[in-house]
C-alpha cells in the first residue's frame, strides 16, 4: 500500500486551519492530502468527515456555516465535476466556501483517465462563480491558504485553491 | 402503493413540528419545503429550493456545529435517494442530535408523479439500518408518528424514519425564495452576526 511522504506545506495548511479556527473538514481522500487528513484526525478541535462523494462536502460546509462554524472541503481534481449542481447552493445563498484541490492529470501523469477532469477543473469552478487560485511552489501554499481563509470567512467569498501536480509530485506506478 | 397508507403529507409535518421548541429544521426542495412552511414559518427553518440531494448533508454540518440543539431534516423520497450516500456519511459521524424524516409517497411529486425507487421495493429504512442508524422505522399511522416525534433522540446515534404518505397534492405554500435572506435569518437567530 502506498503511503505518501508528508510535504512540509501540508503542515502549513494545517497551521493555517488552526489560525482560522477551521472546525469541520469534509474530504474525499487523495494521496496529496494524506498527511493533512491524518493531522485533522488527530486534532480534537476538528471534525473530519469522510464523504462518499464530493458534493456532500459542499452541502455540509453550508450547514456548518449556518451553525457559525468554518469548514474546508478537501478533494482531488477528479471530484470537482461531481460538485457542480451543489455549488448552486453556495452562490444562491452566498455561503462562504473554501476547497483545497489536489491536482491529478497534469504534470507527468501516467493515468490519462485523470486528464479530462483536470483540464475542466478551473472551468467547472469558474462557471459556478467560484474564484480559482493555484499554488505551484511549496512556499506559496501556507500564505495562500491563510489569505483565502481570511477572505472567505470575513466576507463570505468562494474560493478554490488548486495544488498543482508539479507541487505534489507525480504518482509513481 | 400499499392500501395501509393513510397519512397525509401536510398533516405529517404538522405532527412532526407541533412541539418543535427551538429545533433546527432543514427541508428538501419541493413539497417538503412547502409542507414545512405551511406548518408555520420559523427563523430556525432552512428552506431549499434546489441543491437536490443536499438536505441531509446540510443537516449533518449543522448538527455537528450545534451539538446542543436538535436538528431535523425533512425531505422526500426522491431527494433522499439522490443523496443516498449521505446516509453512510451521517452514520459514520454518529451525531445523536440529528433526525432524518423521509416523507415517502413513492413518487416524484414535483415532476409529474413518476414512480420512484421506493415504489419498486427500495427500502430506505433498511438502507439506513445497514448504514448504522439506530431505531429506523417505517411509519404508517399518526400514533406511531407522534411516538417518534415525542421520543428523545437515541444517545448512541442519528435516527431515521420513513413516513409513508398518500399521493395527495395540497396547494403549494411558498416560503421566501431568497436564499441569502433565509440563511442570514437562521444565523442571526442562532446569534451569529451577518458578514
Amino acid at each position: 500500500m502506498a503511503v505518501s511522504t508528508p510535504h512540509i506545506w501540508e503542515d502549513d495548511i494545517y497551521n493555517a486551519f488552526k489560525k482560522a479556527s477551521i472546525s469541520q473538514v469534509p474530504y474525499v481522500p487523495d494521496a496529496g492530502h494524506a498527511h493533512l487528513i491524518r493531522r485533522v484526525h488527530d486534532d480534537p478541535d476538528m471534525t473530519p468527515i469522510v464523504l462518499t462523494t464530493e458534493e456532500e462536502g459542499v452541502a455540509s460546509s453550508c450547514g456548518a456555516w449556518l451553525g457559525g462554524k468554518k469548514s474546508v472541503l478537501l478533494m482531488q481534481s477528479s471530484g470537482v465535476g461531481n460538485c457542480v449542481n451543489m455549488l448552486s447552493l453556495i452562490t444562491n445563498c452566498n455561503f462562504p466556501f473554501v476547497t483545497i484541490v489536489s491536482m491529478r492529470g497534469e504534470y507527468g501523469e501516467f493515468n490519462s483517465w485523470q486528464v479530462p477532469m483536470a483540464r475542466a477543473t478551473p472551468t467547472s469552478f469558474e462557471m459556478m462563480g467560484i474564484e480559482v487560485m493555484r499554488c505551484n511552489s511549496p512556499e506559496e501554499v501556507g500564505p495562500t491558504v491563510d489569505a483565502v481563509l481570511y477572505a472567505a470567512f470575513a466576507s463570505e467569498q468562494k474560493i478554490a485553491i488548486l495544488l498543482s501536480q508539479r507541487l505534489i509530485g507525480r504518482k509513481e506506478w | 402503493m400499499s392500501e395501509m397508507v393513510t397519512i397525509e403529507r401536510r398533516a405529517a409535518v404538522e405532527h412532526l413540528l407541533q412541539n418543535r421548541d427551538d429545533m433546527l429544521v432543514v427541508c428538501g426542495l419541493g413539497s417538503s419545503t412547502y409542507d414545512v412552511y405551511a406548518a408555520g414559518d420559523h427563523h430556525a427553518n432552512f428552506y431549499l429550493w434546489g441543491a437536490m440531494g443536499g438536505a441531509v448533508m446540510i443537516g449533518l454540518g449543522l448538527a455537528i456545529a450545534e451539538p446542543d440543539r436538535q436538528v431535523m431534516v425533512i425531505t422526500g423520497d426522491g431527494e433522499a435517494l439522490m443523496g443516498i450516500g449521505a446516509l453512510a456519511t451521517v452514520a459514520a459521524q454518529k451525531p445523536n442530535n440529528l433526525s432524518i424524516v423521509v416523507l415517502d409517497n413513492e413518487h416524484f411529486g414535483e415532476t409529474g408523479m413518476q414512480k420512484s425507487h421506493t415504489s419498486h421495493g427500495v427500502d430506505l429504512a433498511e438502507i439506513a439500518t445497514g448504514c448504522g442508524f439506530v431505531g429506523c422505522q417505517t411509519i404508517y399511522d399518526y400514533d406511531v408518528l407522534d411516538a417518534f416525534t415525542n421520543k428523545p433522540n437515541d444517545p448512541t446515534g442519528p435516527r431515521l424514519a420513513v413516513v409513508k404518505i398518500t399521493t395527495d397534492n395540497p396547494p403549494r405554500a411558498l416560503p421566501n425564495v431568497d436564499g441569502i435572506y433565509v440563511k442570514t435569518r437562521l444565523r442571526q437567530w442562532l446569534g451569529h452576526q451577518p458578514c
